[in-house]
């Protein structure tokens, strides 16, 4: 029988043994780990592991790309202490959720590895958590910024198609845009799930139970794709004013086309690329910038879309 | 034969070694050693067996197990709950409106949820046994009908979906720190101190241990673990649980009262969510409508892994535990290893469909197929 263990055990590995090889190709310089609070369902962030992948090749460091698979931000935590005890460099994380993973955070921190929060936080809260700075979309303004534009342009009601809706900082954006209206949220903001067929559809029934609404703001490629062809299917592409937050190919097509009006791009090839600079410069040389870094917003609009539209998907 | 009156011809022979290892778990026990040699080999100085690292792979089985138990018991029964997912994320939410939003005292916030969470597990099991549609269907609607309140209430009452402050809510509470507390803090501090674990370099814990403490999770997990055990396998009940899911039929027929036995299971898998709910928002003071996605599976996975027959009627709950402990291994080890983040799922999937087979393979040569 304990043969019968041996053998069982010797199999185990010169099964598993390719797999574990032919991953840990193992970079000389420092390391930094990338934990992002996104589901492996959301494309949106391809571009920041291109970003990372970049700027780990420029910099000749090792990078890591880590997430939660269902978007859970508690398993995100654990990845965050994870990271810790593996003790790289450096991590560069996001904020998703402040109560959740300010802890893990700060033991990093305490532990002497730099962090770096990207894409979602706020200034205080990344003050409260010790890291060196924030490389990201400041939500509420952004949207605030996209909701002036839109009153500017006439409008007055809208629908904000949330895909995560258990995200309260995206939720901002919905709430920026609305208070740059001067409207109320209210019922405007519906909870759209993750499958595209079942956004397209809770589009539609929205507007076709509210035909009066005179826009609509997507929050990503994620709702955005789906409710292009919602419009297309309704006849209204091109008639109903559409905004969307993050750019991907599909979106930066409807601009072309002119069904959407514009795309607010947050930059998060920024979001990936510069941390990991900032980091290795500052374990190299010890210098670092002396404040926060805005990577947007920056409205996107027919007329700028030529390099957006090279690398769209990729690295925009 | 011989003719003493200890032997009984009807009764097989068989050598006490085969005896010792004709057990569900024997695969779960394999697994693990599997396991263990796999990233000890591949991950070892990757950080996963320094204090921290032990801690991260240890918290995250902890977690599957507290799951897995109540899972591990119900599949035995001959029940599936795919709703457990959902009510974990519905119990840290309900904590959070009645403790948060409502501001009742925290204790009793975590009975009310617990009374409201047993209560719909008692819900899936009653609608199980009365209509007799397979479970697999009646939980499948209660997973949909609990993440949707999960949404709905907090989204109503503040307008948001991650409801924070528990944390805050619970400080001088008598029940919260039970789901929330980490204990032998002074043991820790003097491995700290003795330099055999590492400690903070900066900030305001500087010099006190990086591990400062065993989270009362871990304690729960062994807690569940130990009582599922005993009721499994030295209780009357344990073998009507093992009945129930064997042959319902005849087990009705010598009187065991299987519905009884199934809907009390459906209710301890709740309740075994519950804890699990009310560990992580102690833990991380906040509750978010998208909590516990996917973690009926887990808890399923870790079950199949340690031995369990899908169909019921066959299993253990320590197999369930070590299914739980080789799931949160692999989980945790793949980050070790620095797997691409791509790739992390097709591993976790081979290691998790090798560790079946390999179970399924040890029972068919022991127990000669069940």
């Amino acid at each position: 029988m304990t043969s019968l263990m041996k053998k069982l055990v010797l199999a185990t590995a010169i099964v598993a043994a390719p797999f574990v090889t032919a991953t840990s190709a193992a970079a000389e310089g420092e390391k930094y780990i990338l934990v992002s609070h996104a589901p492996d369902s959301d494309s949106w962030w391809n571009t920041i592991k291109n970003g990372i992948a970049l700027a780990g090749e420029q910099m000749d460091v090792e990078v890591e790309y880590r997430n939660p698979p269902t978007g859970d931000l508690a398993d995100m935590a654990r990845i965050i202490e994870q990271a810790a005890a593996s003790q790289p460099n450096g991590i560069i994380t996001t904020l998703a959720d402040f109560d959740v993973l300010s802890g893990p955070i700060r033991n990093a921190v305490d532990q002497g590895i730099n962090v770096i929060i990207m894409n979602s936080g706020t200034p205080e809260q990344v003050r409260e958590v010790g890291a060196l700075m924030f490389v990201g979309q400041p939500e509420y303004d952004a949207g605030l910024a996209a909701g002036l534009r839109a009153k500017g342009d006439g409008i007055g009601s809208f629908v904000c198609v949330n895909h995560v809706i258990s995200n309260t900082v995206v939720g901002e954006r919905c709430r920026g845009f609305a208070d740059g209206l001067g409207v109320d949220l209210g019922d405007s903001m519906i909870d759209s799930g993750q499958d595209p067929s079942e956004i397209k559809n809770r589009v539609i029934a929205y507007l076709t139970a509210n035909p009066e609404t005179d826009a609509i703001l997507t929050l990503g490629p994620t709702s955005a794709d789906p409710t292009i062809a919602a419009v297309k299917e309704m006849g209204i592409a091109g008639d109903i004013y559409f905004g969307t937050f993050d750019l991907g190919t599909e979106i930066v097509n409807a601009i072309k086309e002119g069904i959407i009006n514009w795309g607010i791009d947050q930059q998060p090839f920024l979001q990936a690329y510069l941390p990991v600079v900032v980091l290795t410069n500052y374990d190299r040389y010890g210098v670092l910038p002396g404040n926060n870094i805005n990577s947007g917003p920056g409205f996107v609009t027919k007329d700028a879309l030529g390099k957006v539209e090279e690398f769209a998907g990729q690295y925009r | 034969m011989s003719d003493a009156p200890a032997t009984d011809e009807r009764v097989k022979e068989i050598s006490g070694l085969r005896k010792a290892l004709i057990r569900p778990e024997l695969g779960g026990i394999v697994g693990t050693v599997a396991v263990f040699t796999f990233f000890l080999l591949f991950a070892f100085d990757s950080g996963m067996f320094n204090a921290q690292g032990i801690m991260n792979w240890t918290v995250v089985s902890a977690q599957f197990v507290i799951i897995a138990v109540g899972a591990c018991l119900l599949m035995i029964s001959g029940e599936f709950d795919l709703s457990v997912g959902s009510m974990i994320g519905f119990a840290g939410m309900m904590i959070a409106i009645f403790g948060v939003t409502m501001e009742f005292p925290m204790w009793m916030a975590i009975l009310i949820t617990f009374v409201i969470c047993v209560g719909f597990g008692a819900l899936n099991g009653y609608i199980v046994v009365k209509t007799g549609l397979p479970s697999f269907i009646v939980t499948l609607a209660t997973l949909f009908i609990l993440r949707g309140f999960t949404i709905f209430i907090p989204q109503t009452l503040e307008r948001k979906t991650i409801i924070g402050g528990i944390r805050e809510a619970a400080e001088g509470d008598w029940l919260a720190p039970l789901f929330g507390a980490k204990i032998f803090g002074g043991f820790f501090q003097m491995l700290g101190d003795a330099g055999i674990i590492d400690v903070f370099e900066r900030g305001t814990r500087q010099g006190q241990p990086v591990v400062d403490g065993i989270p009362m999770l871990i304690v729960w997990a062994l807690f569940l673990v130990l009582i599922g055990h005993i009721l499994l396998t030295r209780t009357k009940f344990g073998n009507w649980i093992f009945a129930a899911g064997g042959d319902p039929e005849s087990a009705r027929n010598s009187g065991v009262p299987v519905d009884r036995v199934k809907i009390t299971m459906f209710m301890f898998t709740a309740f075994c969510a519950t804890v699990f709910a009310t560990c992580q928002v102690m833990e991380f003071g906040s509750a978010g409508a998208d909590r516990g996605l996917l973690k009926e599976f887990e808890a399923i996975i870790a079950v199949v892994i340690g031995g369990a027959l899908l169909t019921g009627g066959y299993g253990s709950v320590i197999g369930a535990a070590l299914g739980a402990l080789i799931f949160g291994v692999v989980q945790q080890g793949l980050f070790f290893a620095g797997v691409e983040s791509s790739l992390f799922r097709v591993f976790l999937g081979v290691i998790l469909l090798f560790a079946v087979i390999l179970n399924t393979y040890i029972r068919r040569i022991i127990t000669g197929e069940r």
